[in-house]
């Protein structure tokens, strides 16, 4: 167990690294530089202003030191200053934290609350009429885009109930109840459209396994069909499972971007979309960064629940 | 059967092959085995009708604005309303489905022939070579696909051009991984090990010999591409981030100019995402029954 975990951080770790030299690249891409894009979106150049600028943002000298010293930045914990608002990026992103964080776990246990289940059920009942409406459901719920599920929840409740959720953001100290509805129905939006995903990985993985030796000596010795497909198939059926949620929380955090818009919540997520707009780049850069340790965070995680769950991994080569 | 070739003895004729079946055999065999992906396969052909005959379809030209007629409900005249500056949504739906389409199917055929072209390589030379490039990959799919698609387009400023650009980068490693997945297979067969020991050269042998036989797959992965792309290509042209003005795009549609105004007009809403969603519906239906039907690792686990 000990070298499967180091094996993984050192992938993890060298990955990470990778991420953060593709945003870098990523970044400067574009036609002419960053400076160029704040000038014309003010509307004058001024040639001496242009060079003040690139030298207070360091972009006057080479690639590979802006890189280091990103990187040193990173390190340090420092984020660099927002543009726009003038102050360290920590301290406009902290406060947005805990919303994104509690919106994407609420959103992860919407999906396998209603993902699991339909894809055991669509499983055991293949190719009925029920399999067939599930999968339907659940593919639907793959092709709406969430920030259009989300605003069609907006209108359904102000059209049929007369009631408007709330739309500016709620703390839960001051009102526990506005708090939770107004979480309720975007991690709704997000978790149905994730949810799809993860139940048809648990409908094939399940159908893979009911065909084993061990799920027909199961049935012969005349094991109740409950505990047939919840504790013997589910048991072996749920690693692939695991890792989808893993990859899925990636996707989530795609999701979240236009999902935090709609419904005005003042996420991570929402305000990267406005750094994205408003040029803010040391932001955009530490943001996506931000993103990537998260994501090498849950494939980590999922990796080492892997090998907790399958000692097969472990001792794999 | 077929008349004997002069000169053959008649004890040489082959009898009993069966013929392949024809294309309107094998169409016919789809739509009754796989209802669905029929279904999806019209509900994209329709997309792609509506798409060519715009033009001939719309009944106002669709970015002339009415400021006499804003947020119009639904009427004989608009038949889905208009919008905040009084343009008709039907008009604009119908011209919507070019762009998503030409959007979508370019960004899923740059980054699939890209992806694949690297996959094949990849796999088809091996060892180092094919670790580190998958690493590479690895490290590119690492990133949520919108956030990419995001940041590349935001790098690359709004054209339809970049869009397409920016999809398509998100999409290359998972194409790769497809095709390097059938190219391994197909590499260790024993008619490309023919191939080469009659002295064709490697490139030759990977396009000519090798390239041919992931088609199969290739398609399968385009379907599924599709539907995401056009999603991506509908949430970027919501955070403004996608197709410019005065291209009416599904996605632009429904941003936050909509929002505003949902309450008063809800068709403001309601119509372009159910283009969206069918559309996305359509090609996610589709890709999934041909993966069944074309990928014979999955055939018959169904």
């Amino acid at each position: 167990m000990k070298s499967y975990v180091a094996q993984r951080l050192g992938i993890a770790l060298l990955t990470l690294v990778g991420m953060s030299m593709v945003i870098f690249a990523l970044l400067r891409l574009a036609p002419g530089d960053i400076v160029d894009i704040l000038f014309s979106t003010a509307g004058y150049v001024n040639e001496s202003d242009k060079q003040a600028l690139l030298r207070e943002l360091g972009m006057d000298r080479p690639y590979w030191v802006q890189y280091v010293d990103w990187m040193r930045q990173i390190l340090t914990g420092d984020l660099g200053k927002s543009y726009r608002y003038d102050i360290p990026a920590w301290e406009i992103i902290r406060p947005l934290l805990p919303v994104t964080i509690e919106l994407a776990i609420l959103s992860i246990i919407v999906a396998v609350v209603l993902g699991v289940p339909t894809g055991v059920i669509s499983a055991v009942r293949q190719d009925t009429t029920l399999d067939y409406v599930l999968r339907v459901v659940s593919l639907a719920g793959l092709s709406m885009p969430s920030f259009w599920l989300g605003m069609v929840i907006i209108l359904g409740m102000v059209s049929w109930l007369g009631w408007i959720p709330p739309m500016t953001y709620v703390k839960p100290t001051e009102n526990f109840r506005a708090h939770a509805i107004q979480f309720a129905l975007p991690a709704l939006a997000v978790g149905y459209r994730s949810s799809a995903l993860i139940m048809r990985i648990t409908r094939s993985s399940l159908l893979e396994v009911m065909r084993e030796d061990y799920i027909r000596t199961a049935w012969a010795k005349g094991q109740a069909e409950r505990v047939v497909i919840w504790h013997h198939a589910l048991k072996n059926a749920i690693l692939p499972v695991v890792t989808v949620i893993g990859i899925e929380f990636a996707f989530l955090i795609g999701g979240l971007v236009v999902t935090e818009t709609v419904f005005n919540l003042p996420g991570v997520a929402r305000f990267l979309v406005q750094a994205i707009l408003w040029r803010d780049y040391p932001i955009v850069q530490n943001l996506v960064m931000f993103i990537a340790i998260v994501v090498i965070l849950s494939n980590l995680f999922v990796d080492m629940l892997y090998g907790v769950l399958d000692p097969r991994v472990r001792y794999g080569s | 059967m077929a008349a004997r070739p002069v000169g053959v003895p008649v004890d040489l004729v082959v009898v009993g092959a069966p013929a392949r079946p024809g294309w309107a055999t094998t169409l016919g065999r789809f739509i009754r085995r796989k209802p669905l992906g029929a279904a999806g396969g019209v509900i994209m052909l329709a997309m792609l009708v509506t798409a060519v005959l715009a033009p001939w379809l719309q009944t106002h030209d669709p970015i002339a604005t009415d400021a006499a007629y804003t947020l119009g409900r639904p009427n004989a005249d608009h038949w889905l309303g208009t919008d905040h500056l009084g343009r008709d949504i039907y008009s604009r739906i119908v011209h919507g489905a070019w762009v998503s389409l030409v959007v979508g199917t370019g960004s899923t055929l740059l980054g699939s022939v890209l992806g694949g072209i690297i996959g094949l390589l990849s796999a088809y030379v091996g060892g180092k070579t094919d670790l580190i490039t998958q690493r590479l990959l690895d490290i590119l799919q690492g990133l949520p696909l919108l956030v990419l698609a995001l940041v590349m387009s935001a790098s690359l400023g709004p054209s339809v051009r970049n869009v397409i650009i920016a999809i398509s980068i998100p999409i290359i490693p998972r194409a790769s991984r497809v095709i390097r997945a059938s190219v391994l297979s197909i590499r260790e067969m024993q008619y490309v090990e023919a191939a080469r020991a009659l002295g064709v050269r490697h490139l030759r042998t990977a396009f000519r010999h090798i390239l041919p036989n992931t088609i199969g797959p290739f398609i399968v992965l385009c379907t599924a591409q599709l539907g995401s792309a056009i999603l991506v290509e509908a949430t970027l042209s919501f955070l403004g981030m996608g197709v410019p003005e005065p291209y009416p795009s599904w996605g632009r549609m429904l941003s936050v100019s909509a929002a505003e105004y949902a309450q008063k007009a809800p068709h403001l809403v309601l119509f372009p995402g159910i283009a969206i969603s069918l559309a996305v519906f359509g090609s996610n239906l589709l890709g999934d029954a041909l993966r069944d039907t074309l990928d014979p690792r999955l055939r018959g686990s169904r």
